[in-house]
């Protein structure tokens, strides 16, 4: 979180408690000031988050949705952490780096691509960067875009906890073309994050009874307007579902190539780390040894 | 790779590169990832010694390994500058990088985060995300701090921003 509108000479989360209290006195508002991307930090910030309000029975998170305000790249990632590992659904938040563009999205583990799914790439503005930067931080800041962002950030957490609209999950913000673009991301199957696997992997074995459910849904709003909507079908036309187009693709891709060519990029689902047994395991040293030869040559 | 100096790069092939993707709270698997960054920073310092390139120490601050402390200098003009040296390793370790800090140099050049983190965002960052999980502490003093003192300290200097302790010590007292 960063606000310059709160009062000198006390946290910003203090601040920030004290002006929500002037606003709605109701709200009960807890404030921590700490690191979350250190071992304790984070320890202290999962036990926030698991700390029962909502008495939500059979989930290993208390609260309902979490936003992030973060400002860095690690702390995006230490909140990806601790909701995969807890399966909380949280939105992610962020203005680029040259302050003109934003993006909010929303993560719902095993379900849609975690932040450490995609990782996100550095890319060129063709603008020097010394003509944005502001004196005392190492990026730009515009505070117009950091509140076009809130407000979108806000906008969709509503839609999702009062269960309105349509939630997006993920949209896009380009101030200097006014372009808003949005997209679906899906778990990546080889992402380096073991919570978000297994994660995917629960989502998977529950997909029969989504499924299900969703069908008994559909069934019971075409009920009402039973028969075929044709009496013939000249051409054999039929509606497949997802999943079955998913099965019928695969097979005509896993087939042998012609001769000559071969795959680049490995088919298998999991990358395993070849790596791993080249060098590295040949260390079997003592690390109180590692560290006495380490200590003698910083004395030296 | 492009656009460093070859001694950087000479220096970066000699380093030992690790295995272990574990971090703080991974247990043995951790433990094993602390041998490799153990080997690959004795490795790097000898290496510095032998070229009379010594420009840091650094040693584990607790019996975890999660935060580490030492000092790292520069010569500019024949004259020796020198900085204490501290950062954590983020429980995400190692998909993010260390945030290496230099809180003396904290609000002295716009090329830092708050707290004295210096800024690798742009010539470092990539590289750490490519190379995960074979990238370590040796790694990120080599490729992110070593090219930031080399860019930063002459300029703070020059702009009389940073001053030699020696001509400090005489100044601050009057």
């Amino acid at each position: 979180m960063d606000n310059h509108l709160f009062s000198v000479g006390m946290t910003k989360t203090d601040a920030a408690v004290q002006t929500l209290s002037d606003i709605n006195p109701d709200v009960v508002l807890e404030s921590y000031s700490l690191n979350i991307t250190t071992v304790k930090g984070f320890e202290v910030f999962m036990e926030s988050l698991k700390r029962r309000f909502s008495q939500k029975s059979g989930q290993k998170s208390g609260v309902d949705l979490v936003l992030s305000c973060v400002d860095n790249y690690e702390a995006r990632m230490v909140v990806n952490q601790a909701c995969n590992e807890l399966g909380q659904t949280w939105m992610e938040s962020g203005v680029s780096e040259d302050a003109v563009s934003g993006h909010i999205q929303l993560l719902v583990p095993g379900e849609t691509a975690c932040f450490a799914c995609a990782p996100p790439l550095v890319v060129a503005s063709g603008v020097d960067e010394r003509t944005l930067k502001r004196e005392g931080v190492c990026a730009a800041s515009l505070p117009t875009t950091m509140g076009v962002v809130a407000g979108l950030l806000v906008q969709n957490a509503l839609k999702y906890l009062l269960k309105f609209g349509y939630v997006s999950p993920y949209l896009g913000y380009n101030s200097l073309k006014d372009f808003f673009p949005t997209m679906e991301m899906r778990p990546n199957p080889q992402c380096s994050n073991n919570a978000c696997i297994e994660r995917q992997k629960e989502y998977l074995q529950t997909k029969p009874a989504r499924d299900a459910a969703a069908k008994a849904k559909l069934e019971a709003e075409s009920s009402k307007t039973e028969g075929p909507l044709h009496m013939d079908n000249e051409w054999n036309i039929s509606v497949v579902d997802d999943s079955e187009m998913d099965t019928l693709n695969s097979c005509g891709v896993s087939g042998a190539l012609p001769e000559g060519l071969i795959h680049e990029l490995p088919t298998a689902e999991k990358y395993h780390e070849s790596l791993v047994t080249e060098e590295a395991k040949t260390v079997e040293d003592d690390l109180e040894e590692l560290q006495r030869q380490l200590d003698a040559l910083n004395a030296s | 790779m492009e656009g460093w100096d070859p001694s950087t790069k000479s220096a970066l092939t000699q380093i030992p590169l690790l295995s272990t993707r574990a971090g703080p709270r991974d247990g043995a698997a951790w433990t094993q990832r602390l041998k490799e960054e153990y080997r690959a920073l004795i490795a790097y310092t000898t290496m510095n010694k032998s070229h009379d390139n010594d420009w840091f120490r650094i040693s584990a601050a607790n019996p975890e390994g999660t935060r580490w402390s030492g000092t790292c200098w520069y010569v500019h003009n024949l004259r020796r500058y020198e900085f204490a040296l501290q950062f954590d390793i983020p429980v995400t370790y190692p998909a993010t990088a260390p945030e290496i800090e230099l809180p003396q140099l904290d609000g002295k050049t716009h090329k830092m985060y708050r707290g004295g983190k210096i800024c690798l965002t742009v010539h470092f960052k990539p590289l750490w995300a490519k190379n995960c999980p074979r990238f370590g502490i040796a790694h990120a003093l080599c490729l992110g701090l070593a090219p930031w003192l080399a860019a930063e300290v002459p300029i703070l200097v020059d702009s009389g921003v940073l001053k030699h302790k020696d001509d400090e010590s005489t100044s601050a007292e009057s």
